[in-house]
């Protein structure tokens, strides 16, 4: 606890501002942080053109006709529950327990598979009943908005296992711990998209 | 196999490219010849392309401009060349198809690869110097943003031996730049290319934005800091705010080309008045991400040249931060025509008048900096008396055009072009000029030829107005832009003065490159051996020219703002917080070929999915990708500097902290 407050310059005399060079850890973060807002930044221009685009069904279906609501409920409770485990598993990262890290991000691993599996047969399944992103303008947004969110998730689980092989490899050294810290903040920053998606594309389809 | 490519995309039978493709040849296989013969590839590899040392990118970003201002430039030679003859009968020498691609790629290369090549340079070599710190936030990063940044060059000019570039402007508007109408390869180079080096530039953001929020020296507090730095945060918090607006147009048209999709095109519910909405978010912000570093040199050449400190420092932050902001209310100002509707036009109309205001108020600091000072009438200076003069009058036209009744009439006319060449040119190519001309000497140890940097100086400065200001009256006649000919034999003359200027300038740019050569030739007689040959105020002044790859022995101790200028008037404490202390060794990162790695592969994809090659693209991903990982799994990233090696070269330069 008193570390804590010594970073955030509560105890010393010195301003924050004034104290020189942050450290790695804090740095490293800060950067990530600063991507996040970035790629935040990304979805908002795709959420805008969705936005924009939705009702322009050029007499195809609309999304009211094609959403299965039960399908992106159970979707939304794997991809919610996986950020759960994801934070128990840097729980686990930061007190170094290798075992229940493995365990946590396991299940995080499994239930972001499930996640974008149900979406591929999502997908799949409106690309073969003939409403691909071809069809129109709002289906193109559609696929866009939440396929560039699937191929978050899909990165994401890559750069999972890849974290799992660095442990691996290097133990929690504070360059993989620092490495782990960011793919938490990115999985949590894709929660709070698709809870975006959740309520603007699927319940607000009309 | 090959794509779309074959050798028929090769364009032999146009002599204009022919020509063009083998002086290029010639010039690129002399250099390369020289660098082979000389024996010179261990030092560039060793000490350049596997850099990680901002003063080196920072160096290479602004060779990279200067190249390609040659190239830009070339692309305006030709189109005032064209409009000086295709008068009336006359047809000129460019047919519209190639005068197209002419004034496209011409917007594309200056504001991408020149404009902004040249400030993320300036950036990266004096904010860590200036903020008193050993490098940025993540340097094998920069290396990488830096050669990203390469591959869009190298894509960008392949395109005028390979294939065709896009015929669009150089916004690439739809529907024009849809598969329907753009079938060819010209609007992939130009996309492919931007979303390469739109990457590197938006890791080049992130970067210095965490370099000035989170590595400054001891006791640097944000009141402290020098205003370029303060001009260099807004410049990349707009970087990392506008450039993903950017990357997600530019994707989604990608999508409409390559996957039939319909977000821009005419039919199926596509809206092509997004995709002009959308990339003005992005574009009007970009207006500042350039201007805002340049108002940043500006400061610091007045402060330094007067002899006085910055006059309404707090004022000048307040103004920066505040055009930060206003730049993302103002972006409808590019198209009123479009028809959002009188209240629309009117909010943005007046947001766009308001945001004069911050700018005047950094007029009116830097006039009284100036005045009451012992100004030294050196190169940066002359830069930035012409800029006040002249960015003053590119602001008042621009204030006009936000009147939406007025640009009714001015839009799209050459009036506008006149209006906005007048604040780059008089706003950013005259502050990195003097950018150029102020750090030469820190980042080389020797100053640039006095005299010749005057003659550059002038040539620009007539030159501009005589190119320009002609455009201002042709656009009232009625002259629009991207006019390949033209019938009204009275505009002849005019366009005659222009071209006149547009010599004139070409002179100011090869006498950039004679300025250089002699400066080079003659460095025995300019060396700066104290590391400050201007008297100057800021960090970066008390390290040796060149500094050192570690910049700081001892990180200096900041007690207040232009903590150096004060510390040598004996009127602040010194710097070296603890003098007596010990010299310690100190870690610096390891170079890398990280970054030309990563971007050769992205060249390869890039190129690949230009022609559609499916295979090789794959294979330029999966390389990019492997590179990625065998960083990741590099354990050994820094290399140590002993103390005695620190010793030896504070003792040879004679210098510590002041």
């Amino acid at each position: 606890m008193s570390a804590t407050s010594e970073s955030l310059g509560l105890e010393g005399a010195i301003p924050l501002s004034y104290q020189g060079p942050a450290p790695t850890r804090v740095v490293a973060g800060f950067g990530f942080w600063l991507f996040l807002l970035s790629d935040i930044i990304l979805f908002s221009v795709l959420f805008a053109a969705y936005a924009v685009l939705s009702s322009a069904s050029a007499g195809g279906p609309t999304g009211a006709e094609l959403f299965d609501k039960r399908h992106v409920f159970l979707e939304t409770l794997c991809l919610l529950t996986s950020s759960v485990t994801c934070g128990f598993g840097s729980l686990a990262v930061a007190r170094t327990d290798g075992r229940a890290m493995f365990v946590w991000m396991v299940a995080t691993l499994v239930l972001g598979a499930t996640f974008l599996g149900m979406e591929v047969t999502e997908f799949s399944g409106m690309v073969a009943a003939g409403a691909g992103p071809s069809h129109s303008a709002f289906l193109s947004a559609f696929f866009a908005l939440v396929g560039t969110h699937g191929l978050h998730v899909g990165l994401g689980l890559v750069w999972l296992v890849i974290m799992l092989l660095q442990v691996k490899t290097f133990g929690f050294h504070p360059m993989v711990a620092r490495r782990f810290f960011c793919f938490g903040l990115f999985w949590h920053a894709l929660d709070i998209v698709w809870i975006g998606v959740f309520s603007i594309v699927y319940l607000g389809a009309h | 196999m090959f794509g779309r490519l074959s050798w028929a995309v090769i364009p032999f039978d146009q002599p204009i490219i022919m020509i063009t493709v083998a002086v290029i040849g010639t010039v690129l296989g002399s250099v390369l010849g020289l660098v082979t013969i000389k024996g010179w590839w261990p030092y560039l590899w060793r000490e350049w392309i596997t850099s990680v040392d901002h003063k080196r990118i920072g160096v290479m970003y602004m060779m990279l401009a200067l190249v390609m201002l040659v190239r830009g430039f070339a692309d305006a030679m030709m189109m005032r060349t064209q409009l000086a003859l295709a008068a009336g009968h006359a047809a000129g020498y460019l047919p519209p198809e190639h005068y197209d691609q002419v004034f496209s790629a011409h917007g594309t290369i200056m504001i991408f690869f020149v404009a902004m090549t040249f400030v993320v340079g300036l950036m990266n070599f004096a904010v860590p110097l200036q903020l008193g710190v050993r490098d940025v936030a993540f340097p094998v990063l920069n290396s990488v943003s830096f050669w990203l940044t390469a591959t869009g060059v190298l894509l960008v000019n392949l395109s005028l031996f390979v294939g065709e570039f896009a015929r669009t402007g150089w916004l690439a508007y739809p529907p024009l730049s849809e598969l329907a109408y753009s079938p060819g390869v010209g609007v992939d180079y130009y996309l492919w290319a931007l979303q390469i080096s739109g990457l590197g530039t938006l890791l080049s953001g992130i970067n210095l934005t965490t370099t000035i929020l989170k590595i400054r020296a001891p006791g640097m507090g944000y009141a402290r800091m020098p205003v370029f730095c303060w001009t260099a945060l807004a410049s990349n918090l707009l970087i990392v705010a506008a450039f993903p607006v950017l990357t997600a147009t530019f994707a989604m048209l990608l999508l409409d080309r390559y996957a039939d999709f319909h977000f821009f095109t005419n039919d199926h519910g596509g809206n092509p008045m997004m995709y002009v909405s959308l990339i003005w978010i992005w574009g009007h912000p970009e207006v500042y991400i350039l201007i805002l570093p340049a108002f940043g040199v500006f400061s610091e050449v007045v402060a330094t040249f007067s002899g006085k400190p910055l006059f309404g420092y707090r004022s000048m932050v307040m103004a920066t931060m505040a055009i930060c902001v206003l730049s993302f209310v103002v972006w409808l100002h590019h198209f009123f025509t479009m028809g959002a509707g009188a209240d629309v036009n009117a909010f943005f109309g007046v947001m766009t008048m308001i945001i004069a205001v911050p700018t005047g108020v950094k007029i009116f600091n830097w006039l009284f900096t100036l005045y009451g000072g012992r100004i030294r009438f050196t190169v940066p200076v002359y830069w930035t008396l012409g800029f006040i003069v002249t960015f003053v009058i590119g602001g008042m036209t621009g204030v006009l055009m936000a009147i939406p009744p007025a640009d009714f009439v001015l839009h799209n006319s050459l009036f506008l072009i006149a209006h906005f060449h007048n604040v780059a040119i008089g706003g950013v190519v005259f502050g990195v000029m003097a950018g150029y001309n102020y750090w030469f000497p820190k980042a080389f140890g020797f100053k640039l030829h006095e005299g010749l940097g005057k003659a550059v100086f002038w040539c620009w400065f007539i030159g501009f107005y005589l190119a320009f200001m002609p455009l201002y009256a042709l656009g009232l006649m009625g002259a629009t832009r991207r006019m390949q000919h033209y019938s009204n034999l009275h505009w002849q003359p005019l366009m005659l003065v222009a071209f006149a200027g547009a010599v004139l300038i070409l002179f100011g740019i090869g006498l950039t490159g004679v300025q250089l050569a002699v400066s080079i030739r003659t460095r025995a007689r300019n060396r700066d051996l104290t590391g400050d040959p201007w008297n100057g105020r800021t960090l970066e002044w008390s390290t040796p020219s060149p500094p050192p790859v570690w910049n700081f022995t001892q990180l200096p101790d900041v007690t207040r703002a232009d903590a150096y200028w004060a510390a040598k008037q004996g009127t602040g404490p010194s710097l070296a917080g603890r003098p007596d202390s010990p010299v310690e060794a100190l870690e610096v990162p390891r170079n890398t070929p990280v970054g030309i790695f990563v971007a050769f592969f992205a060249t390869i994809l890039g190129f690949a999915l230009i022609w559609r090659i499916e295979w090789l693209a794959v294979a330029g991903l999966i390389g990019a990708v492997a590179v990625g990982l065998w960083q990741a799994w590099q354990k050994n990233r820094e290399l140590i500097i002993s103390a005695e090696q620190i010793s030896e070269f504070d003792r040879l330069n004679m210098r510590g902290p002041a």
